[in-house]
């Protein structure tokens, strides 16, 4: 397969590019939110276009009502999501939980899925349990009680779990905490008795919770995938997680670096335009560089996992720790680049810093998954 | 696609049959490549062999015309050759300046007298090229070059040097750049094509930090090119004085060439290598992983761009990013190779690491980020032509 996108992959991403430039703008979206301290962090009536746009339900089999495309498809949608820094649901929605869904009941799937397609209900996935992302260690409890589930625990960093309609949740139902085998996903609806929520704002402007799950009882058929067999699906959650947000902190990069270059072409010191200085000449040149191989291997790992080879889940690493530091690059090079007014509100560059350092944490950083690396290459 | 999967059987099946194991082992050293020439010797049995059934298959430039001995493959084709190639660490039958650099500006801007006598030359390994570029005083900037070429009416005589003239010493024939109206920078340069054994040529190896010498001083003394080898056949690639345009398109293949020495032995983690050694000082471990992932980052970008070049949808200034960031990053793969040799990899001369090569290589690739345009002049090349950052 060709390493660029595909005419049809193009037009997605030039009505996916022109819809979130108009829609889902900085000051639309992101800062109109964000200056009414909204406690959703992110506009349902953007998500609701969004589903018209078809965009919610696009790694949604044909078969369930959706459109049946791929990572890939979903990258495009990301990367503009990142351009434009706007806040939304789509990376936990549409991607994570919808792909965990895939694995669910019959009845599950007709229960979550047409609210998702339509846009009229959000979902979140609680992995993390500690400040730092280690999905190998998952001691959230999850004990047979009748015929259903009783889920005892606590969970981290669930991205706008507080205003999800129901949330993926892994959780353990034996074994020991660092057990591969003994995993269970179940599908939390957000009125669960004993489901607890302390919502924060981050540093980008964005809401996570921490969750806590006293006894929240569960029916059998919150259950997806397999009893104790939940490990598979939550690596494939995992995998269209990280490249997802590769995909986003690829829009990030792009997003921070043409403005830059932009600024570089405007502003004027010393009576030249800063950009004829060779030292800012090459930074920028170095960054150019670095986001296009960012952006090569992102679409590498998303046409491996659609095809579904054997080295996707490596690549998946490779892909989110490369946008992980090319991103890191690019807003700091942003800010600095800018000069005195990069450190203002009122400019856009230091929304992108902030952007980047959430999004880097989320699904792993750049050490987690360097490790990773390591690790699946044997050493 | 079934004609596609069809080649892909057909082709894994002739290498089977064509590629003998001992050419499917990596490559050990110079000796190990073969460069083809008037004067080429071959290592081995197996090298020869392979070589041979690559020539008459048209595999040595498998994507050239027929007419021009290669194999007349496509785009596609190509892909699945190399794929397959690279499945079974297949060598590269023959190294050839005239592959890689004079071939596919005789395929762009020759004769077809030109293309009939030299392409078929360099596809059969017949002939031997070096390129004639830089001079003592003209490195990156190269419009500078002052070797001179007078018209003497049925031919040039040229006076002048070159430096870092690749394998000079063992090469047949060179193209050359050569000044020949001094009024006019741009246009002013010749692109010529002439035998190293032409009297008045002569060559002298330059002794590196490496303690190999690939580079020679080239000096012309009263060199008399022909201007022309036949019907249709000119001493020159382009028009007269227009050379800078055939340079400038080469050059631009050159970086391509360069910058797939990037990734190195790409199907091998470094890590996984370096860990053969012995247990990893846990942040030498956070450095390799970290060049793993830039190492797998390139190889993605590297086929973006192949499959882009091919569609026409690469900027054309990107070769220039390809080789920044493919030589800076093969330095950095050296550096790493040499702390995880430890004091193995200091020694420069046992037989254990076959003569110093780890040690020979790292400093070798320390001439990536200078040969054919430095990384500062790339980086120029990516504000300028493809930031379009203001100041020429």
């Amino acid at each position: 397969m060709a390493l660029y996108h595909t005419d049809d992959q193009a037009m997605l991403a030039e009505t996916a590019g022109q819809f979130m430039a108009e829609e889902g703008a900085i000051a639309k979206q992101l800062r109109h939110w964000r200056d009414r301290q909204c406690k959703d962090g992110f506009g349902h009536d953007l998500w609701k276009q969004m589903a018209e746009m078809g965009f919610t339900g696009l790694l949604v089999p044909e078969a369930d009502g959706g459109l049946g495309m791929g990572n890939v498809e979903a990258g495009i949608v990301l990367e503009e999501i990142g351009r434009n820094l706007t806040p939304s649901p789509f990376l936990t929605s549409s991607v994570m939980a919808a792909g965990a869904l895939a694995h669910a009941s019959a009845e599950a799937k007709g229960r979550w899925l047409p609210g998702l397609i339509a846009g009229d209900s959000v979902f979140a996935v609680a992995i993390d349990e500690g400040p730092k992302h280690r999905p190998e260690t998952i001691a959230t409890k999850a004990e047979k009680s009748g015929n259903g589930f009783r889920l005892t625990g606590k969970k981290d960093f669930v991205v706008y779990g507080a205003s999800a309609d129901m949330i993926v949740v892994a959780a353990r139902t034996s074994g020991s905490d660092s057990d591969e085998d003994g995993v269970t996903l179940f599908a939390v609806p957000k009125d669960a008795a004993g489901l607890g929520h302390n919502s924060v704002r981050l540093v980008d402007s964005s809401m996570a919770s921490h969750l806590t799950l006293e006894g929240v009882e569960l029916d059998g058929d919150a259950v997806i995938g397999e009893v104790d067999g939940g490990r598979s699906v939550l690596d494939k959650v995992l995998d269209a997680g990280r490249v997802g947000a590769a995909a986003e902190g690829v829009g990030v990069a792009r997003g921070a670096m043409d403005r830059t270059v932009d600024y570089l072409k405007q502003r004027k010191q010393f009576g030249r335009m800063i950009g004829e200085f060779q030292a800012l000449q090459h930074r920028a040149a170095h960054l150019y560089s670095e986001v296009e191989i960012a952006r090569a291997v992102t679409i590498k790992a998303q046409q491996l996992l659609d095809g579904g080879a054997e080295n996707a889940s490596l690549m998946a690493s490779v892909a989110k720790a490369k946008v992980g530091k090319t991103a890191q690059l690019a807003v700091q090079e942003g800010v600095q680049m800018h000069g005195g007014i990069g450190m203002t509100d009122e400019y856009d560059i230091g929304l992108y810093m902030k952007r980047d350092r959430a999004l880097s944490e989320f699904m792993g950083d750049v050490y987690y998954h360097a490790d990773r690396v390591a690790r699946l290459s044997g050493y | 696609m079934a004609d596609l999967d069809a080649f892909r059987a057909e082709t894994r099946a002739w290498l089977e049959e064509n590629c003998p194991p001992e050419m499917r082992e990596p490559v050990q050293g110079e000796g190990d490549v073969y460069w083809g020439g008037r004067n080429a010797t071959f290592k081995s049995d197996a090298q020869k062999a392979w070589f041979e059934a690559c020539r008459d298959k048209g595999y040595t430039v498998p994507s050239w015309p027929k007419e021009y001995g290669g194999a007349g493959l496509s785009p596609a084709e190509a892909k699945v050759l190399r794929e397959e190639m690279a499945a079974i660490n297949a060598r590269p039958p023959l190294s050839s300046f005239g592959i890689w650099m004079l071939g596919p500006a005789l395929l762009h801007f020759g004769t077809e007298g030109q293309k009939k006598r030299f392409l078929t030359e360099i596809a059969r390994g017949e002939i031997r090229w070096c390129q004639g570029y830089s001079e003592p005083g003209s490195g990156s900037d190269l419009v500078s070059l002052q070797t001179f070429g007078e018209d003497k009416g049925d031919h040039w005589t040229v006076n002048g040097q070159k430096v870092w003239t690749s394998y000079a010493d063992k090469a047949d024939w060179i193209f050359c750049l050569v000044r020949t109206d001094k009024a006019n920078k741009y246009q002013g340069i010749t692109f010529m094509l002439f035998d190293m054994a032409t009297a008045g040529v002569s060559t002298k190896p330059i002794l590196l930090i490496s303690g190999n010498s690939p580079f020679c001083e080239t000096f012309f003394d009263d060199v008399d090119v022909p201007k022309s080898y036949g019907e249709d056949i000119p001493a020159q690639v382009g028009e007269v004085n227009r050379g800078w345009d055939v340079a400038k398109y080469l050059l631009g293949h050159e970086r391509e060439m360069i910058s797939a020495t990037g990734g190195g032995d790409r199907a091998t983690s470094l890590g996984a290598v370096a860990a053969r050694n012995g247990t990893l000082d846990p942040v030498l471990r956070s450095e390799l992983a970290l060049f793993d992932i830039d190492a797998l980052s390139f190889t993605a970008m590297s086929e973006k761009f192949l499959d882009e070049i091919k569609v026409g949808k690469a900027h054309p200034a990107q070769p220039n990013m390809m080789k920044y960031a493919g030589t800076e990053l093969n330095k950095t793969r050296h550096e790493l190779l040499m702390a995880a040799g430890g004091s193995t990899a200091l020694e420069w001369d046992s037989e254990e690491t076959r003569g110093g090569a780890r040690a020979r290589d790292w400093l070798r690739t320390k001439a990536n980020s200078i040969e054919g345009g430095t990384s500062e002049v790339m980086l120029g090349v990516i504000a300028k032509r493809i930031l379009e950052l203001p100041g020429a």
